[in-house]
């Protein structure tokens, strides 16, 4: 093979993928690592890659503090909330201390963020609590651009397959490697520290989509699940990971539901034109209990329904026969300035929801759309919390969550950021941006704590991972000559026929929408015994070339994300999100033995799995503690 | 709706596979222009038909649930901070123009040098704070810049059950 080993080295601080928290991560660490060597590899173009390649119309995570509006402790509560009590709220906390910071940033660097019309305070307009809308067509390339301005290098088009380990101290980081998408040719980077942003994961659920429209889901193609990936096949310990989200949105498009519920205050009804939500709400309040869901003072609370609670009610009231569920946008479209902002809406995160109604010739004005409920998905900062298990801030976190250096994995010296962080959900793309940020300032410290001293990386490991990288193209050389043409060979499979095949696993055991979420032990354990010899298979996989090659690589980490995916929602036994997923043996929420978060370590040597149990910590409000230990007293 | 490319149109200069996020946008080795080599990773994010300089890539709906015969085209201009859309329904009923602001600056401009900026304190370096905080995130509690924390804003961190 032809290809150049390229080698980067004495980088002080790696960011491997850069969408909106790797850029935090790469422009942070320079102002407390002035003389530091950053650098970033990132698999397509930073100026549009990661989740927000295609623009936003909100920010999704703002507290308003300087205006009054919210507090930190608001937002954790919030989150506690929508995800069935289980988030780390040192981190959820930490996170929601600092955003504002970032967005009012990007409003310096040009980003145009609306301002609430006639406001003394000048304020930013609210789509809801914790949503201001913005015209973020250019989210990404303007934050892309103080990215590099931090970095002393981007590489562009390098997908990271591995991390680098040291081998002088157990545990500890020392790099990453891969290979450019376009040469073909293979990169080291040995590094102190990295900092993982490389996304979440769409594509390991079978899509509703087929065929040529295979790629219209609902987070991007292109998140393979990378952070998780890469983080897992190091050794971190992931947590949360059963925690896969399923949306409610616009059918086929999957255009967001966000602004029309909130802003333009459209409403869904079933078929007949009826409300049905409300009514699923008892038989669903026994299943969690009525600490997560009260029917009765839902309203008079204002507390908002947890996403998936209200997901399970849409889902049952197709089963009863009564879909589609309908968005009704009649009546806010009749207001011009409305309908505007509702396609404007699309045009800046979701295009091709334009083009769907384009084409179908549904204009919302004079027909109420349909809804329906996604594939699920693996990812860590929208209304979900997978993730790695990592470190929290010294002055927030309780000593199970603080272990020196705050969004550390338990891989020394390996951070992460925005989807890769675990616990930490509602951060969206300014809570992923400030995450970056989190971990660069603390492994800068690090560094400066002289943790990093005698990384020691072997050409051994370097030869070995070159070998690994490019053994896809090796088999199908070999393996073509066997047949005459085509794609169906006895020796290896194709990335996209690997990618199928996965699909269909997660879809039919592992609770996807094919089998309307539901599972159970025995499905589960089926699942996980085909994944290992889908494991095996993987040694198989052919790619006919590097843009192949880059397939192949991003299904490998599909797949460990899928794997650690199916032993949580194994180890969980419970139905904690119903709307999410349910386990059919386990149906009830159970707080007894599962108000805990999942924690798991799989073996980077024999990929064995161990899981266990970590305790949730829950903001207490001092004054209410107060009071209630004086109630106690007086009975 | 994956993208496609108009031969007359394209001149290969690679504008859209230098910034394609799915690496699905190559030079085809025969007609040397751009075309969409795997349209079932197409998100159809249209970063490729706003990088085009010659208005060459549009966007034909996905096969699989859109009918032929719309059209969603855009022109988005750095110069002049501003995107504009056209969106023509199938049934020819629906003709809508759509202008919205990119950027409130000139590109790249008011980025700050965090290499130039004064250099944190040891003081900075030891507390919670990140580059220009506490700017931003101030308490509303007494109106002075500082860091929130569990102490300030009365809160504890207990584990268990709490509802």
């Amino acid at each position: 093979m032809g290809y150049q080993t390229i080698i980067e080295d004495d980088i002080d601080v790696l960011v491997a993928g850069a969408g909106l928290g790797g850029t935090g991560a790469a422009w942070e660490a320079r102002y407390w690592g002035q003389d530091k060597k950053i650098v970033i590899a990132e698999k397509a173009n930073i100026d549009r890659s990661g989740a927000v390649a295609q623009g936003l119309y909100a920010i999704n995570c703002y507290m308003g503090t300087r205006f009054g509006e919210n507090n930190p402790e608001d937002h954790v509560r919030y989150a506690r909330m929508d995800l069935m009590g289980m988030v780390r709220e040192d981190l959820a906390f930490d996170m929601a201390r600092h955003v504002d910071s970032a967005v009012h940033q990007f409003e310096e660097w040009g980003l145009p963020i609306m301002r609430t019309p006639n406001c003394e305070k000048g304020s930013y307009l609210r789509e809801g609590r914790w949503q201001i809308m913005i015209h973020g067509e250019s989210y990404k390339p303007i934050v892309a651009e103080a990215a590099k301005k931090s970095a002393d290098k981007v590489f562009n088009r390098i997908c990271v397959t591995h991390l680098l380990m040291d081998e002088s101290k157990e545990n500890r980081v020392a790099g990453a490697v891969g290979f450019n998408v376009r040469t073909g040719n293979y990169h080291v980077f040995k590094a102190k520290t990295v900092i993982v942003g490389a996304g979440g994961a769409s594509n390991i659920f079978k899509p509703r989509s087929v065929g040529e429209g295979a790629g219209r889901v609902w987070y991007a193609p292109w998140s393979s699940g990378s952070a998780y990936g890469l983080m897992i096949g190091a050794g971190a310990k992931m947590t949360q990971m059963e925690n896969r989200i399923v949306l409610a949105r616009f059918k086929d498009g999957y255009g967001p539901v966000g602004a029309y519920f909130l802003h333009l205050k459209t409403y869904t009804q079933n078929c007949n034109g009826e409300e049905y939500e409300s009514k699923w709400f008892p038989a669903l309040e026994k299943m969690v209990g009525k600490a997560y869901l009260d029917t009765e003072n839902q309203h008079f609370s204002h507390k908002p329904i947890p996403t998936c609670l209200r997901n399970h009610a849409f889902i049952n009231e197709v089963l009863a026969g009564r879909g589609p569920i309908h968005m009704v946008t009649m009546e806010a479209f009749q207001d011009p300035h409305l309908e505007e902002i509702g396609w404007h809406n699309f045009l800046g995160m979701t295009v091709g929801q334009a083009v769907l109604w384009a084409a179908t010739d549904v204009d919302p004005k004079h027909e109420n759309p349909e809804l329906t409920t996604s594939e699920p998905y693996v990812m860590g900062s929208h209304a979900t919390g997978c993730g790695a298990w990592c470190s929290g801030p010294e002055d927030v976190s309780p000593d199970e969550y603080f272990w020196g250096y705050n969004r550390m994995t338990t891989v020394e010296g390996l951070f992460g950021a925005g989807d890769a962080v675990g616990g930490t959900p509602h951060a969206f793309s300014s809570g992923s941006f400030t995450e970056g940020r989190l971990a660069a300032k603390a492994a800068c410290k690090y560094i400066d704590d002289g943790k990093a001293k005698g990384i020691t990386v072997s050409d051994k490991q370097l030869e070995e991972f070159k070998e690994k990288i490019y053994k896809p193209l090796d088999t199908y050389t070999v393996g073509r000559n066997d047949i005459v043409a085509g794609s169906v060979n006895p020796n290896y499979i194709n990335p996209r026929q690997g990618l199928d095949r996965l699909q269909k696993m997660m879809d039919e055991y592992c609770a996807g929408f094919g089998v309307n979420y539901m599972t159970n032990e025995k499905l589960l354990n089926i699942g996980l015994k085909k994944m290992k010899i889908f494991e095996e298979d993987l040694e198989k996989i052919a790619a006919e070339d590097i843009h192949e090659l880059l397939r192949a690589w991003e299904l490998k980490h599909r797949f460990l994300t899928s794997e650690s995916v199916f032993q949580h929602t194994l180890f969980r036994k419970e139905t904690r999100w119903p709307g999410y997923y349910y386990r059919g043996d386990a149906m009830n929420l159970d707080d007894e033995d599962w108000h805990v978060l999942t924690v798991s370590h799989r073996d980077p040597e024999t990929g064995a799995y161990t899981m266990q149990k970590a305790p949730l910590y829950h903001l207490v409000d001092e004054k209410d503690e107060k009071e209630e230990a004086k109630g106690k007293k007086g009975k | 709706m994956p993208t496609f490319v108009y031969m007359t149109r394209c001149d290969g200069c690679g504008h859209c596979v230098d910034i394609c996020p799915s690496d699905i946008m190559h030079i085809d080795k025969v007609n040397r222009r751009a075309y969409n080599i795997e349209p079932n990773m197409c998100w159809e994010c249209y970063s490729c038909v706003k990088a085009c300089p010659h208005h060459a890539i549009d966007v034909r709906g996905y096969a699989d649930f859109a009918p032929l015969g719309h059209g969603v085209r855009v022109v988005r201009d750095e110069e002049k901070g501003t995107i504009a859309w056209r969106i023509k329904f199938r049934n020819g009923k629906k003709d809508m123009e759509l202008l919205a602001p990119i950027t409130t600056k000139p590109w790249g401009k008011y980025h700050p040098d965090l290499a130039s900026e004064a250099a944190p304190s040891k003081e900075m370096r030891d507390s919670e704070l990140l580059f220009n905080e506490p700017k931003y995130i101030r308490l509303d509690k007494d109106g002075k810049d500082s860091l929130h924390t569990l102490e300030s804003n009365g809160q504890k961190l207990k584990a268990g059950v709490y509802y």
